[in-house]
């Protein structure tokens, strides 16, 4: 009792030095927190805003399921980016095909198996990972991966989709492998104890029990895998190839991401290939944020739960 | 204990990524004067040439002697080299007058010269009609050759035009149909838009049929990537070809400064400065325009690589 009173005595003695500080320091922080939104309201309007007319002039159907992009064409210049979405799309799924599985057994081996000093190794390395610039890889990417390929099938050149697949997969699996380790250590141990308990070794109770039971924090590792691969544009802007072929596991190709970054800089002003290339730049928000909606569902559910 | 340990390491990896740069940069250098001159005496007349421009300079106080202020120029990441020779060369003359350079492509270059954005524009082709008749004035600095390059490994080493076309267009997929080895033929190009790009399509005439295998967005991309895959041809400008790649003859003419300069090399393209009509340079960027063009400016463009067009 005494306790609770003091405060609210010292409270009633200086209310004008609390009010002085505690008010602007108020403004402050709602400010700080007004100025995400405020960048992210900016840049949605911004892309809507030029990315719209380009899509007008081309025509949304045309734009997005055309299959000919030939920007710089001066007769016949055509504005399809469906090579683009399907690469980007393909892509990611291939990297998530290949990151996942590697990435979920690592996390399982990290929280369940592997000795605490081994777990430390390996999540440094995961750490360090994580932490390396994209450009690096796709600078690796480009002098050992795409040599192999092209030598180890006999191609002309070893820049293809294949070759971003597999620098993709490798660089989505810091997030997949920390994410869904927190989510399997995060399973209480009396669900592990119980299986054990009724007979199961324990393989079988941290592949039929552990995971279900993470399973949307595993969703979500997923999910934010996917996320990564679809905007990174630096690591393969330097193994894919950069022709605005339709996907083909061998042939060089454009995602949506280096789409932008490889013509944005010799577009000039004004012109409907720039115009193009924002229209581009909206379509891949859009996919992010479509991304984004099903990370949060998933997230939403393990709070739930 | 730890942290002074990491601090220490960190100095010294900088201090020896330092070192190193200061290195490479220094050979460098020693490599492009060896192989831009081909006689030692013109180096010579650069340092007494350049002497003299300044004695010049400073006997003229109509001109304004020292002027100062600052020259933004924008465009073509192909004369990034040529750029940062003469600001070097005009910084002696001109010790007041900061000369900007910012590489963002031939279009954005000319794009800010006409609206204002920059000084001076920089492209590495020639103006369109349009830009030309919308104002834009090209101030021919330099002339560039683009080299066709492949494989040192690669055993062609003379193609026609006709034959460079037809590769380019995929129409001609196998080396082995050129007097190669037997095998396929990757196509290696810049992205589009490109200055190089559209130089190289307009004098082959290939414009927009190109089959490229790879499209690469810059220079050293397209040098690293032909060094490093056997099959590989690609273009690029004629000062960034070093050793790693072989530029082959086009015609039966050796592609190097003089056979660009007298004319007999084909593919060449012109470097240009770009200013807009009616509208009035500063005093300074003016002076860096007259010395881009003057004949005093002509050896340090060379030492660049490219060949000087006044």
């Amino acid at each position: 009792m005494n306790e609770s009173a003091t405060p609210v005595q010292e409270g009633g003695k200086k209310p004008r030095s609390r009010n002085l500080l505690e008010r602007p320091m108020q403004a402050v922080f709602t400010v700080c927190g007004f100025i995400a939104i405020a960048f992210v309201l900016l840049i949605t309007v911004y892309l809507i805003i030029s990315g719209l007319p380009a899509i007008r002039e081309i025509g949304l159907w045309d734009f997005l399921f055309g299959t000919r992009w030939a920007s710089t064409h001066k007769t016949d210049p055509a504005y399809g980016i469906l090579p683009f979405i399907l690469t980007s799309i393909y892509g990611t799924a291939g990297a998530i095909l290949i990151g996942v599985p590697i990435g979920f057994f690592t996390a399982v081996y990290l929280a369940k198996v592997a000795p605490p000093r081994v777990a430390g190794v390996i999540r440094t390395a995961v750490d360090l990972l994580a932490g390396i610039p994209s450009v690096v890889y796709g600078l690796v990417g480009m002098m050992v991966l795409v040599p192999a390929i092209r030598e180890t099938f006999d191609l002309a050149a070893g820049d293809s989709l294949l070759a971003a697949i597999i620098v993709l997969a490798v660089m989505i699996l810091p997030s997949i492998i920390s994410v869904s380790e927190t989510a399997l250590l995060a399973v209480p141990r009396e669900y592990e104890e119980a299986s054990l308990a009724l007979g199961a070794t324990e393989l079988e109770t941290y592949f039929r029990v552990s995971a279900p039971a993470a399973k949307s924090g595993i969703a979500a590792a997923v999910v934010l895998g996917v996320g990564r691969a679809i905007g990174e544009a630096m690591a393969i802007l330097m193994v894919a190839g950069n022709v605005a072929n339709m996907p083909s596991l061998f042939s060089s190709v454009r995602f949506l991401t280096t789409a932008i970054a490889s013509e944005m800089s010799y577009a000039s002003v004004g012109s409907l290939q720039r115009n193009a290339l924002y229209s581009i730049g909206l379509v891949l928000f859009l996919f992010i944020m479509c991304i984004n909606v099903v990370l949060n569902l998933f997230l939403k559910r393990d709070k739930e739960k | 204990m730890k942290k002074k340990l990491s601090v220490l390491l960190a100095c010294l990896l900088v201090f020896t990524l330092a070192l190193a740069g200061c290195q490479d940069t220094a050979s460098d250098e020693g490599t492009t004067n060896e192989g831009t001159t081909n006689e030692g005496t013109t180096n010579e007349n650069t340092n007494s040439e350049n002497t003299s421009n300044e004695n010049n300079e400073t006997n003229e106080p109509e001109e304004g002697g020292a002027l100062s202020g600052t020259v933004n120029t924008d465009g073509s990441t192909s004369m990034a080299d040529v750029m940062a020779a003469l600001t070097e060369a005009f910084k002696e003359i001109q010790p007041d007058i900061t000369v900007n350079y910012n590489g963002s492509g031939s279009g954005a270059g000319i794009e800010g010269a006409m609206s204002g954005t920059c000084d001076i524009g920089l492209s590495s082709r020639e103006l369109s009609e349009e830009e030309t008749g919308a104002g834009a004035v090209a101030n021919v600095v330099a002339k560039d050759g683009v080299a066709i390059v492949v494989n040192p490994e690669n055993g062609v080493s003379d193609l026609t035009v006709e034959q460079i076309a037809s590769i380019f267009k995929g129409e001609v997929t196998n080396w082995s149909e050129l007097g190669g080895s037997d095998a396929p033929i990757a196509v290696f190009g810049r992205e589009a838009g490109s200055g190089t790009r559209s130089a190289f399509e307009e004098i082959v005439g290939v414009e927009d049929a190109c089959a490229y295998t790879n499209e690469y967005s810059s220079t050293g991309d397209i040098i690293g990537n032909v060094a490093s895959n056997p099959n590989a041809i690609g273009y690029a400008s004629l000062s960034a070809v070093d050793d790693t790649v072989k530029a082959v003859m086009v015609n039966g003419v050796e592609c190097n400064e003089d056979t660009v300069r007298d004319g007999s090399y084909e593919i060449q393209r012109p470097f240009v400065m770009v200013t807009m009509e009616g509208t009035e340079l500063s005093d300074a960027a003016q002076a860096f325009l007259e010395y881009a063009m003057s004949p005093e400016a002509a050896d340090i463009i060379a030492s660049a690589g490219v060949v000087a067009a006044n």
